[in-house]
């Protein structure tokens, strides 16, 4: 095999999986040479940058040294110190922190951990269905080269009111990372999961991660992302949810970091009632790209679904929003929208928007609106007249943008450290 | 048709079938090589830079794979080899009216066409006998410098203007079909309008149709000089029935300093014909254009009429309304290139899918770098009438830098039911009901139609709503 990211994959995959997951890595690593580098003829890849996810020079990332890696785990705190986390460098569980036990039957483990113990619950979920927003060889990558990842199972009718935590470092000059997340939500339960994604130190890396949510009938799980990679890494993540009848999906990405960022996520509402909020703000400034490719599929009749996107663009950075609402011949009674805004602070800034429909189905609401714009001079003026000064003007006007994003989200501890990481991140404008 | 040289057609006119005058006959045959271009360059008896030019894009053509990456896979159903690239005028004709499909005949009927206009329509004649109308309005035209006629006489008499302009526009490696008409065009107009030149009339394409204007490769070429005005309209209400599948148009129009033009299009194919047409503007400063495109027949059609907005203040329009009935797939839209400052541009676009049509928006807007004040505004309404009908929204919008405002909105409904059997409480039927709402739907698009338009597509909603319901 000529692929570095793929040689040293195969190696670790061999000990420390069961053998029918070792056997889907092989294939997938195949899958992974065969399938072609995305193309200017890919729809998927409109206005993309391709050079960016050419992965040539990444290798599986090597563990961390035993000093580095205790400094790590008192970093990592996030929402609460309270909650239960885990938290992964390189790949590897650095610490598995937990001041209270979980309730009964809720299991939230090490995905190495969990194929070993409940193989048949990891087997029945595991990347089920196919990558459909363009990213079909990366998500091959992912599956080849997985390492390790975080697996939450709530039992039926468990509500966890303390949200779950977990962190993903990344460190090293070359490293490549592989996050997972399954998290399998079953009937009438509720959980929130944090998944934070940070660089170590400056060096060059990747990210090629993959989550997948499960959620049950009538279950409300909320899932957030907080992407603060540094300026150097290149990230590629997929997000795919299954939402069951009556279920409530909420999916919060808060986009702060890397060099290039692709995300997909797909939310395919698969039972009459099931909804799915997609929530995402991004901050891009410098010379960042941030790729976001969106699917809200309705599989079943009377399913909701409502997506809000927002990009602040600063200096040389490009967004790209590309999103379909896709309605399946026997969706009848769907209700979806669809909006993204871009906020547009430079010159040189580049804001793609991409807002598609696909309708099959009659007796449906669908609307998408994408609008393109800079601050509003009057609020400005309105500002300053009161003291502000411009440049505090400014940031208080794209915060504010932004915060609309994260105010869909239930006010509490994960909200107020979004807002928190927000500010900060907004502190240099 | 064979190539055999048919010297006379002579049938009894009393019984609904036509006599063709004695004329040369000229068939290309089927299939698309270079002897082809160089038959159709010595048939029309073009000069040489037209040879080299049509050469040219043949090539084009043929190195350009089929945008079916992002297109309908129905394209592939198109076979280039069984094609027929260039007729005269009098092969086109070769059914009776007896052999037009009773469907096609009752919409004449419902529309009011004229009877001898029918039979043109119908494939029945191959020419339209409006010689006396058209010289009439040459001259009153030609007093006034306007140029109007065809675009191989354009070619011919005018090179000076024509040359200037021909596939500056759409240049021939533009897209697959762009290059497939530059290689083998034939028909279409060129209208030159004089700097101050206020035409009061609408130009219309219905007038030339002798000029070979329905051509299955027709170019059109509009220059509005500065401070002009001009509105053309081709195409009509009434089903054009057609043997040839493959109908690949080019359109492009400068409007000067200040200059407005309107175009209109009617595109009512019959159900066999692919109709891939590229159509762009210029805009220069504070110059107008605005394409009014409404599209009710082929199997499929493609067409994104756009305007690059070259100059200062200049805007640009594109008002779209398409009806996808069963086996249609109207894949319709816009683009807007902003090139300069202050530039505006407005899209408004509204589908009606039916039964098992599909239509489709695709657009694009595009906004540089280091423009300031530019603004565009996307509105795309669809409506679904069966539950079996589709409608896709596939925008594009790009904005580099700060300074410019732009909106996109597209929403997709149905017909009320609750409005259905009100109306119906009120004795109205069914379908009648149903074309009231249609006809709501696109009615403050349809009232920027020219008259005789606006009267003949309500007619025709009136007529496709008929079979929908039931």
């Amino acid at each position: 095999m000529s692929n570095a990211l793929l040689e040293n994959a195969q190696s670790f995959g061999s000990k420390a999986f069961p053998g029918w997951f070792h056997e889907q890595q092989r294939a997938a690593a195949d899958q992974y040479e065969s399938l072609p580098q995305p193309s200017r003829r890919d729809e998927s890849w409109r206005f993309a940058n391709l050079q960016a996810v050419d992965l040539q020079d990444f290798a599986p990332a090597r563990p961390l040294a035993a000093d580095a890696a205790a400094e790590l785990t008192g970093r990592s705190i996030g929402v609460s110190s309270a909650d239960t986390r885990l938290i992964f460098a390189n790949d590897e569980l650095l610490a598995r922190p937990a001041t209270a036990a979980l309730p009964e039957g809720v299991l939230f483990l090490p995905l190495a951990e969990a194929m070993e113990k409940h193989g048949d619950l990891v087997k029945e979920h595991f990347m089920r269905e196919d990558t459909v927003l363009g990213s079909r060889k990366f998500a091959a990558l992912h599956r080849s080269s997985l390492r390790n990842g975080s697996f939450l199972y709530v039992p039926k009718g468990v509500k966890l009111e303390a949200p779950l935590q977990a962190f993903h470092w990344l460190a090293g000059s070359g490293q490549a990372i592989f996050p997972h997340t399954l998290l399998i939500a079953e009937e009438n339960s509720a959980v929130t999961l944090v998944d934070w994604f940070q660089s170590v130190d400056d060096s060059k890396g990747l990210s090629c991660g993959v989550n997948d949510l499960w959620i049950g009938k009538n279950a409300t799980v909320r899932y957030v992302t907080v992407q603060d990679w540094n300026r150097q890494v290149t990230s590629i993540q997929s997000n795919t949810t299954q939402v069951a009848e009556g279920a409530l999906a909420t999916n919060l990405a808060l986009h702060l970091g890397g060099k290039y960022s692709r995300s997909e996520s797909v939310s395919h509402l698969n039972g009459p009632g099931a909804r799915s909020e997609m929530l995402a703000a991004t901050v891009a400034d410098d010379a960042q790209e941030f790729d976001q490719r969106t699917l809200q599929n309705h599989r079943a009749p009377n399913t909701g679904s409502d997506l809000l996107y927002k990009n602040a663009l600063y200096d040389t950075a490009k967004t790209i929003f590309a999103g379909l609402i896709r309605v399946e011949p026997a969706a009848h009674g769907t209700d979806a929208y669809q909006k993204v805004r871009n906020l547009v602070l430079s010159d040189e800034a580049e804001a793609n928007s991409m807002p598609g429909l696909e309708i099959l189905a009659d007796q449906v609401k669908c609307s998408h609106g994408a609008t393109t714009g800079e601050i509003n001079a009057e609020e400005l003026f309105y500002m300053q007249a009161r003291g502000i000064r411009a440049q505090d003007a400014y940031r208080l006007i794209t915060f504010g943008f932004l915060n609309e994003v994260l105010e869909r989200f239930p006010s509490g501890d994960v909200r107020d450290s979004l807002q928190a990481s927000l500010l900060g991140r907004l502190r240099g404008h | 048709m064979s190539s055999e040289v048919i010297s006379q057609l002579d049938v009894d006119r009393t019984r609904g079938d036509f006599h063709y005058p004695e004329e040369h006959k000229f068939d290309a045959g089927v299939g698309l090589t270079h002897a082809t271009i160089d038959y159709i360059v010595d048939v029309k008896g073009e000069p040489d830079w037209i040879r080299e030019f049509r050469h040219k894009a043949l090539d084009v053509f043929l190195s350009k794979p089929m945008p079916t990456n992002w297109a309908s896979k129905d394209l592939e159903n198109i076979i280039f080899e069984k094609i027929r690239y260039y007729l005269s005028n009098a092969q086109k004709a070769t059914r009776s009216w007896d052999e037009v499909p009773d469907d096609v005949k009752r919409t004449f009927e419902r529309l009011g066409i004229p009877e001898q206009e029918r039979k043109f329509l119908a494939g029945v004649e191959a020419q339209f006998d409006s010689e006396a109308v058209y010289s009439n309005m040459k001259k009153a035209l030609g007093d006034q410098g306007v140029i109007f006629v065809g675009s191989t006489e354009g070619l011919k008499e005018y090179p000076e203007i024509f040359k200037k302009w021909f596939g500056k526009v759409i240049p021939t490696g533009d897209n697959k079909f762009s290059a497939l008409n530059a290689a083998v065009f034939s028909g279409g107009s060129f209208i030159y309008v004089p700097p101050g030149v206020k035409l009061k009339h609408p130009l219309q394409a219905y007038f030339r149709i002798n000029a070979e204007n329905f051509g299955q490769f027709e170019r059109t070429l509009i220059i509005a000089d500065e401070g002009s005005e001009v509105m053309y309209m081709e195409g009509c209400t009434a089903p054009k029935f057609e043997t040839a599948t493959l109908h690949s148009a080019v359109v492009e129009l400068v409007a000067l300093k200040g200059a407005k033009i309107q175009y209109v299009t009617v595109q009512n194919w019959s159900a066999n014909v692919f109709n891939l047409v590229t159509k762009r503007a210029v805009a220069h400063e504070e110059a107008e254009v605005k394409w009014i495109d409404c599209n009710i027949g082929s199997r499929l059609t493609m067409k994104y009429p756009g305007v690059v907005l070259k100059g200062r203040k200049a805007r640009g329009e594109v008002l779209s309304i398409a009806l996808a009935n069963n086996g249609q797939h109207q894949d319709t839209g816009a683009k807007m290139i902003h090139a300069a400052d202050e530039t505006t541009s407005n899209i408004i676009s509204k589908s009606i899918s039916i039964g098992k049509g599909r239509a489709t928006y695709r657009g694009l807007v595009h906004i540089p770098k280091h423009l300031k004040g530019c603004k565009n505004n996307t509105e795309c309404d669809a409506l679904l009438i069966n539950s079996n009908s589709r409608t896709d929204t596939y925008p594009a919008i790009t904005v580099r830098g700060s300074g410019n405002s732009v909106q996109h909105e597209a929403s997709v409904s149905q017909v009320s039911t609750e409005q259905i059997f009100y109306m119906q409480q009120r004795g109205l039927s069914e379908a009648q009901a149903m074309s009231l709402s249609v006809n709501g739907f696109v009615n403050d698009l349809v009232r920027e139609f020219p008259m005789e338009y606006s009267v003949e597509l309500k007619r025709l909603i009136d007529l496709e709503m008929e079979d929908s319901v039931g």
